[in-house]
């Protein structure tokens, strides 16, 4: 066989570009478009507009029931294990608790490398030493630990670049989140709301680690939004970011969702709205100044996190192509905003809730407060929580990982602050005997003391013009899963039961399930090695990965 | 609340300690430092451990008994250094409120909210006897295991709720123990008590006292009742009788 000269130049010519481009480092330019690499995950929720949706289908409805298991990887850790791994070009890359990262084979889970970090005893949580995940540019990796150090490590050897102190873990700061990478910056955010923190996102430049620009989500003397605090409050006023944000490249905005105000339980203690907890913050991301803010829950009493994903969908809205945000939060209402402006476009209940009897045309709850001893709807956890959802184009749905008919009665007290301890100002509890343990805190053991009596989790698929809840599948157990989906119009999504499960992300209908042992407490996602199409999740202490039988 | 506490702490160090003397080591903590412990305790522990210490699955505070240390120093450097691998985290706690954690767990066992009113033999008698209690409940190796057995129930309940228990059950009632009735395709009916759930089955102790695994896909009919189907004991005992009960429950701290 005999190519034409031109037709062989041509051929080389190809190859020599495709190689560089298959092998090639983590650009700017390849987060930009990670959605267009579905073999690829490259971001903690896929892309930068995380939808949490892959262009992947060679899984499909018609096949999913030939899904086996392919590997487990099981963490050093008996912590919850609620990363979702990163996967560039066949390599998977994964945080084990506290603050481990391990490099491992996407098609085989064989190990590659493992990067032990301590943690300084000086470091405090709250619910957990766990850790979201990762972030990748060029050739090196992004981990924020637990005693809120940033660190920098190489993704080949896995031998760190930098390490650059965040914030001070002995005061109560921590970072369990995936980094986010804009451009040539490394973008975080602290935990610490249960230990009176100032909270703050922050950029630190890619290379250097050395911090780029810092902005507070509670704002100091002089500041707009500083007179929603009552006298000295905001000094320990909480609102953390301790999930990833997302990111709009043509508006060239990172959206943070901000978590409670401190103390957590007793609002009498901090009068006022107290700016900007329990909102979502657009920030520019060259500067982190403030664009616009939109408040889910002003001078919050119930710890009603706005700390979730930030979910960015482009759509026609009444008639109109706009740029909107999708946000299921804590406090039980479903949100649409214009991303642009911060404009409140809509806003309906998802789960039965009694805080609020609604929202006002600007999309301020109108508060109905409980009378004391009686149970407020949702409870502690919310009627959801820092769960990934996802939104599929195809369906046009929004699905969120939701908590039903659950309830937490709240008790007040004054608390002064100290440093370094926890600052709540109360407590919450479960009407239910048995159930008083407040989930979150601990891994879940095996038997389900909730039942009917406390609540049950469901997916449920939300039509964001209308509000209305298209399908629900309900589990028996809570949930604290997220939720995949891809252009095959799957769902996939685990639960505290410890199922796994492909559900019709157009119906809700049980199309698969793989019963994994241990709870779900992290987000599925989906890659491709050697024209293989995988979904990983973790549950238990142990990573699982799937793929069609051969 | 508070004064509710000193209420407690005294009646622990004025009587309940004497109870427990069959302990290995007499506690001598004291009443100001149980208060403190309590206190640290509400704001620091009861997240994860609950307010009878027995949330975290595995582990109960009140039982007195513990896997990972035995002596005080060893629990005073155990709240500090957290337990790695677990979510249980170090605490930074100076040493007045370590010592007062310490006072206030190694008090939980014996935390009780009351005074014993009654007659702990009498009341033994009566849980053997006239009460039938054993014929659904099962006490240190004797009775039916169609309801919980109860050979610890005076380390994971305080005497008012097993007071409510007697007379009201449905409101103390752990809601995982209700009855279930479930009916296979082939009509078979099954009832027992349920022992744990999820969304395609149930685990239960069916009537016969056999570990049955139901899945939901393959039965007719599934319901869990809501409600108790212990009977009340209000005036089939009288109060003196209940005292007599109560007295003797809290005396079972289990065996492990």
């Amino acid at each position: 066989m005999k190519f034409p000269r031109q037709q062989l130049l041509a051929a080389v010519l190809l190859l020599s570009l495709l190689i560089p481009v298959l092998h090639a480092q983590i650009t700017y330019d390849r987060l930009l478009r990670a959605s267009d690499e579905p073999q690829n995950w490259l971001t903690y929720s896929g892309s930068y507009s995380s939808q949490r949706y892959s262009l992947l289908k060679q899984v499909t409805p018609a096949n999913v029931k030939n899904l086996e298991q392919k590997w487990i990887f099981q963490a050093e850790s008996l912590e919850k294990f609620e990363t979702t791994p990163l996967v560039v070009d066949g390599i998977m890359y994964l945080t084990q608790a506290p603050s481990d990262v391990v490099a491992l084979d996407a098609k085989t889970g064989r190990v590659f490398w493992i990067y032990r970090y301590l943690v300084s005893t000086d470091a405090r949580t709250c619910c957990g030493s766990v850790n979201h995940g990762l972030a990748i540019l060029g050739d090196t990796l992004y981990l924020a630990t637990l005693d809120a150090h940033l660190v920098a490590l190489d993704a080949k050897g896995g031998r760190p670049l930098w390490n650059v102190k965040v914030a001070n873990a002995a005061s109560g700061y921590a970072m369990t989140l995936a980094p986010l990478v804009v451009k040539d910056k490394v973008i975080i955010g602290v935990a610490g709301g249960e230990f009176g923190i100032r909270g703050f996102v922050a950029a630190h430049d890619a290379r250097t680690g050395k911090e780029v620009w810092r902005t507070y989500t509670v704002p100091g003397p002089g500041e707009p939004g500083h007179e929603s605090w009552q006298g000295n409050s905001w000094e320990h006023g909480g609102g953390p970011v301790w999930l990833t944000g997302s990111y709009d490249p043509n508006l060239n905005l990172t959206y943070w969702g901000t978590g409670n105000p401190g103390p957590d339980w007793n609002p009498a203690q901090r009068l006022g709205d107290n700016l900007y907890s329990d909102s979502v913050l657009a920030l520019d991301a060259d500067t982190g100044k403030l664009k616009w803010y939109f408040q889910f829950t002003p001078n919050d009493p119930y710890d009603y996190d706005a700390v979730q994903i930030p979910v960015l969908v482009d759509a026609n809205w009444k008639g109109e192509a706009r740029k909107l945000m999708l946000w299921a939060n804590r406090n039980g209402f479903f949100y649409v905003l214009d991303r642009a402006t911060g404009q409140f476009l809509a806003g309906y209940p998802f789960i039965k809730l009694n805080w609020a009897s609604g929202l006002d045309a600007k999309g301020r709850p109108i508060p109905t407060p409980q009378p004391e001893g009686a149970p407020t709807f949702p409870g502690l956890q919310g009627g959801t929580n820092w769960y990934s959802p996802s939104y599929s184009p195809r369906t046009g749905l929004f699905y969120v990982s939701a908590w039903e008919d659950y309830a937490s009665v709240f008790i007040r007290e004054a608390q002064t602050f100290e440093e370094g301890r926890r600052f709540v100002g109360g407590r919450p509890s479960s009407p239910i005997p048995g159930a008083q343990n407040v989930p979150g805190a601990t891994r879940r053991p095996p038997i389900n003391v909730w039942t009917e009596a406390a609540g049950h989790g469901a997916v449920i698929a939300i039509d964001p013009h209308t509000g209305e809840k298209k399908w629900k599948f309900q589990m028996t157990d809570t949930t604290d899963s997220g939720i995949l989906t891809t252009a095959s119009d799957l769902l996939f999504t685990g639960g505290r039961e410890g199922y796994f499960q492909a559900l019709d992300a157009r119906t809700g209908a049980l199309l698969w399930k793989s019963t994994l042992g241990g709870p779900v407490v992290a987000g599925p996602m989906t890659y491709q090695v050697d024209g293989k199409q995988f979904i990983a999740i973790a549950a238990g202490h142990s990573m699982f990965a799937f793929a069609l039988r051969e | 609340m508070r004064s509710h506490f000193f209420f407690i702490a005294a009646f622990i160090v004025a009587t309940a300690m004497s109870a427990t003397g069959a302990q290995e080591r007499a506690p001598s903590y004291s009443q100001a430092e149980v208060e403190v412990g309590f206190n640290l305790y509400n704001t620091n522990c009861i997240t994860c451990h609950g307010a009878n210490g027995d949330t975290v699955s595995g582990v109960s505070l009140r039982s007195g008994q513990f896997r990972r240390f035995s002596t005080d120093a060893e629990l005073n450097r155990l709240i500090q250094t957290g337990i790695p691998g677990t979510a249980m985290p170090p605490g930074r706690f100076g040493t007045a409120d370590l010592a007062g954690l310490v006072a206030y767990v190694r008090s939980m066992r014996d935390f009780d909210t009351r005074p014993a009113r009654g007659d702990a033999g009498r009341g033994r008698a009566l849980v053997e006897g006239k009460g039938g209690c054993l014929g659904c409940h099962r006490i240190n190796g004797t009775g039916s295991r169609l309801a919980p057995d109860l050979s610890d129930i005076g380390a994971v309940r305080s005497p008012d709720a097993i007071e409510r228990s007697m007379v009201d059950s449905t409101s103390t009632m752990i809601p995982i123990n209700r009855s279930i009735r479930a009916v296979t395709r082939s009509g078979k009916v099954i009832t027992g008590r349920r022992i744990n759930e999820d969304t395609y089955t149930v685990q239960i102790i069916d009537a016969d006292e056999r570990l049955v695994s139901l899945t939901k896909s393959d039965l007719r009919e599934y319901s869990v009742l809501k409600t108790s189907t212990m009977p009340s004991f209000r005036g089939k005992l009288t109060p003196a009788e209940l005292d007599d009960v109560v007295t003797y429950l809290r005396t079972l701290k289990g065996a492990r």
